[in-house]
């Protein structure tokens, strides 16, 4: 493992293609000081990314990473933990990515419990695509597949996580800098699945769910003398769908991540040079 | 061959009957005898006509015959769906308490046995298939001593207790033919002092990967590729590895991707649907240079087609499956204990050449019991190469100017260096988009080109620097060629024991890349292809391969190749005008 590291060396030397302006510079730069504050490496970081405007994150940072197709970044974010448990497993991409094609996976992700952080840059459309509807688009949303809205009524991620029974569920917003980083820094220290959804907007599609918008209408937890480890109230505002909320909503205390419950605690990557001792014993079972 | 005894046990789903027959099968292999079994089973789970099937001698057995000579039969159409390969000394053993009255052909010997009441006896009505085994024993004049010890192998674990009510119960279907029936049937099972073990297909793709190093396995149950999870659950995590039960297909391949980059021998296993669901992440295992094994063991399709039937459908999707070009190996074991050898080879490809390595196998091999000797599983000729790992120490020449990890440098033999997460001065990313040697996401035109030709490079290499030689068989000289892959291969070679000289036989095991039957072909009078499929895929590959027009012997009614059939299609093919001409 390397020395103490910089949040800059997180950074890679690619200047992000996102339009000026977009939300997920914000979101990006936290995930960055949070893997620094949290005592992480480059070298021991692994970033699964969706696909998406939200997915190129892992090609502006700079760690172990992967880049996969759309909607199963959660998936090999579980194989690389579980694989190797060493590792700081961070899975990031869009709503679309994550609640769409990916809603499956999430649901197990979230029930399987593995120790990783997944940050779900939620803009409320399809970046990416050029501006059709997602799945977090509110009902009334126009865009270009939705002329008369979208006729569906919106997921709501942190229900869905709650009721897949999510060890941890928080919220942020990516241009309140400094409470997003210290909330995924909590995620990244969570045993098990930490669900971020991060309100990231997007400048270029999305002219309703603005920074404005959700700057006008987050209430942050810390204000609100809320208790993260009760579940009842975590409940409540969970699901009070007419306010969002910024901060960590729920949190169980007692979780233990998937991979060490199964008593995985050494990488799978070191294996003898030839069959390994005693291999006949698995021949002589078929005696 | 000496005398072979084919025998079976049938009744509906949810009887045992699986059980039953895997009992007689390890009593027979442990009485040093060759065995190979066969399913015939229907998609249900209670109900619906089932039989295991064995064909036994001291000789080797490679594949399954239409004659059966001992039937137990626990319903009417056990013996209605057999009545082809009964002959008139066939024996029938039946429960004539029970509520049906069984219709048994004349010329055949009717043993009604008092299965159900014997059991009760010994302790309990669920014992009666054993009964039944007991009453095979007497008929084949096999030691029970041998039934005795797989049933101690079988029922050891749930106590002593369990283990004596089913000999007795044995004894009791035994003792009564005995008594009850004086009459010679003319078998006499010769047991020797070999050590034998008993597996099939999928156990023996399990166990070649447990051996090969592989640690990490995600899956979704398919038929017939689910017993291969069922094999590593339990076994892996003894070596410090983990079997994951996925959500769906999607899933398990990308969970196999995300260890496979963590560093671990990672693998998943399925049948032709759950491939479609893979395929996507194929071509990005493909593209990210990511070294993963895929087990297809195949089923007849297409889409849900026949899930307990068996068919070679798959060849096509294996080697073409995918939008865009993708470099992969294709592997396919000819035998069950090839299943074994080729999974260690295939993670031995896949590390070396950092590929996806699909391994093809199919329903007949995967629910296929077979004897070998242990030495088949010579552990001292396992060999492990995972290819161009750079450490801590070596990592320096693989760094750009800027110190930047290049994971998919343009090396001249198209192997890049790989560096597992937690390597410092390694991190590095890569993704399914078109990436430069860094990784970094291009769509420069020469960027592309050179990552597409690295890519091709590495197969170009492989063809080169390992041994794609397929199995031989037969005369060398001979004017009729015959060419199969996968399963066919032991009935094939039964077949041929007696067919005249004039055959020479090749079986291929590596189907990408694949040996080169040219030479083969042109030296042959008559070339003849055979597959368990409609339209001939792999004669069409042989034919585009050698620019010949070869016959073909195609079957897809869901079943495997007998050696009877086999001998007499072949025959027939070689003795009628050719089909088609050289050109
Ligand atoms: C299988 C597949 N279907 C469709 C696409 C096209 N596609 C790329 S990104 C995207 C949606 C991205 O939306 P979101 O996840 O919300 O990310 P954003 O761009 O808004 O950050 C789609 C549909 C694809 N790459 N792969
Ligand atoms: S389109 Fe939207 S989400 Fe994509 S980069 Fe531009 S602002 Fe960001």
């Amino acid at each position: 493992m390397s020395s103490q590291a910089h949040f800059t060396d997180f950074k890679s030397d690619k200047r992000p293609t996102w339009c000026p302006g977009c939300g997920d510079f914000g979101t990006m730069n936290g995930m960055m000081k949070a893997l620094a504050n949290t005592g992480n490496s480059p070298d021991d970081t692994f970033i699964c990314a969706g696909i998406g405007c939200s997915g190129k994150i892992g090609t502006y940072m700079h760690s172990y990473a992967l880049h996969g197709v759309h909607g199963r970044a959660l998936p090999v974010g579980t194989g690389v933990k579980m694989a190797n448990p060493n590792l700081e497993v961070m899975v990031a991409g869009g709503d679309g990515d994550g609640y769409s094609i990916g809603a499956g996976h999430f649901v197990h992700a979230v029930r399987r419990n593995v120790d990783m952080t997944y940050v779900v840059m939620d803009n409320r459309i399809y970046g990416l695509t050029k501006g059709q509807f997602s799945p977090t688009s509110r009902e009334d949303f126009e865009t270009s597949t939705s002329p008369e809205g979208t006729q569906q009524s919106p997921v709501h991620p942190l229900a869905l996580a709650m009721a897949a029974g999510g060890s941890f569920i928080a919220q942020s917003f990516s241009s309140d800098s400094q409470r997003h980083t210290q909330i995924i820094e909590e995620a990244i220290e969570h045993d098990g699945f930490s669900l971020v959804n991060t309100y990231s907007p997007c400048v270029t599609f999305n002219d309703v769910d603005t920074y404005d918008y959700f700057r006008d209408s987050l209430i942050d937890l810390d204000e609100e003398n809320h208790d993260p480890n009760d579940y009842d109230q975590a409940r409540e505002k969970i699901m009070d769908f007419d306010n969002i909320y910024q901060g960590v909503i729920y949190q169980d205390d007692d979780s233990v991540g998937y991979e060490k419950r199964l008593g995985i605690e050494e990488p799978m990557n070191d294996i003898p040079d030839g069959a390994p001792e005693g291999a006949m014993d698995l021949v002589r079972e078929f005696y | 061959m000496p005398e072979d005894l084919n025998w079976a046990v049938g009744g509906e789903a949810g009887d045992g009957i699986d059980s039953t027959g895997k009992i007689f099968a390890q009593a027979l292999s442990r009485a040093g005898r060759h065995v190979f079994t066969s399913k015939d089973f229907a998609s249900r789970i209670r109900g619906g006509y089932t039989a295991y099937k064995i064909r036994t001698s001291v000789d080797e057995v490679n594949s399954v015959v239409d004659r059966l000579d001992v039937l137990v039969a626990l319903t009417q159409r056990t013996i209605d769906e057999n009545l082809d390969e009964l002959h008139e000394n066939s024996v029938i053993i039946y429960d004539g308490e029970r509520s049906w009255e069984a219709d048994v052909p004349d010329e055949m010997v009717e043993l009604d046995v008092p299965l159900k009441s014997l059991a009760e006896d010994a302790g309990g009505a669920i014992m009666q298939n054993v009964v039944a085994l007991g009453a095979a024993c007497e008929v084949a004049n096999f030691p029970i001593e041998h039934l005795d010890s797989a049933l101690e192998k079988r029922f050891g674990d749930k106590g002593q207790k369990l283990v004596d009510n089913n000999q007795e119960a044995a004894r009791a279907g035994r003792d009564y033919v005995q008594e009850n029936y004086d009459h010679d049937y003319g078998y006499d099972l010769e047991t020797t002092d070999n050590d034998y073990v008993l597996l099939n297909g999928d156990e023996a793709i399990g166990m070649g990967a447990l051996v090969a190093g592989c640690r990490f396995y995600a899956g979704y149950p398919i038929t017939p590729a689910t017993n291969v999870m069922e094999y590593l659950t339990g076994r892996i995590d003894q070596y410090g590895g983990t079997v994951v039960q996925a959500e769906d297909e999607l899933a398990a391949i990308n969970m196999a991707l995300g260890a496979a980059r963590s560093g671990a021998r990672a693998m998943t296993a399925t049948s032709g649907p759950g491939i479609d669901l893979m395929t996507e992440t194929f071509g990005l295992i493909a593209t990210t240079e990511t070294p993963l094994v895929i087990a297809d063991v195949m089923r007849s399709g297409p889409s849900t087609g026949m899930p307990t039937k068996q068919e070679q459908g798959d060849l096509n999707m294996a080697l073409y499956g995918g939008h865009g070009e993708i470099p992969r190996f294709v592997v396919a074991p000819t035998t069950i204990s090839e299943c074994f050898w080729k999974t260690i080879e295939a993670f031995n490809l896949a590390e070396k050449y950092q590929t996806p390595v699909y391994v093809i196998s199919d329903l007949a091999m995967a629910v296929t019991e077979q004897t070998f000797s242990p030495e088949e599983f010579d552990m001292d000729a396992v060999e492990i190469d995972r290819g161009n790992v750079v450490s801590e120490d070596d990592i320096d020449q693989y760094l750009d100017e800027q110190g930047r990890f290049q994971p998919h440098y343009d090396a001249a033999d198209g192997i890049s260096p790989r560096a597992f997460p937690g390597t410092a001065e390694g991190a590095h990313m890569t993704t399914g988009l078109e990436h430069d040697e860094l990784g970094r996401r291009t769509e420069d035109t020469e960027e592309r080109v050179q990552q597409v030709d690295k890519r091709n490079r590495k197969v170009e290499t492989a063809q080169r620097e390992e041994d794609w030689s397929p199995r031989e068989f037969g005369n060398e000289d001979a004017e009729n060629l015959v060419i199969t892959w996968g399963s066919n291969e032991g009935a094939i070679l039964e077949a041929m024991d007696e067919l005249d000289d004039d055959v020479r036989f090749i079986s291929v095991p590596y189907l990408f890349p694949r040996p080169d039957l040219t030479e083969a072909v042109e030296n042959a009078d008559r070339t003849v292809v055979v597959e368990c499929n409609a339209t001939g895929q792999f004669a069409d590959l042989i034919e585009r391969d050698t620019l010949t027009r070869v016959e073909r012997i195609n079957k897809y009614n869901g079943i495997r190749f007998n050696a009877d059939e086999l001998r007499e299609r072949i025959t027939e093919t070689f003795a009628a005008e050719p089909e088609v001409t050289a050109q």
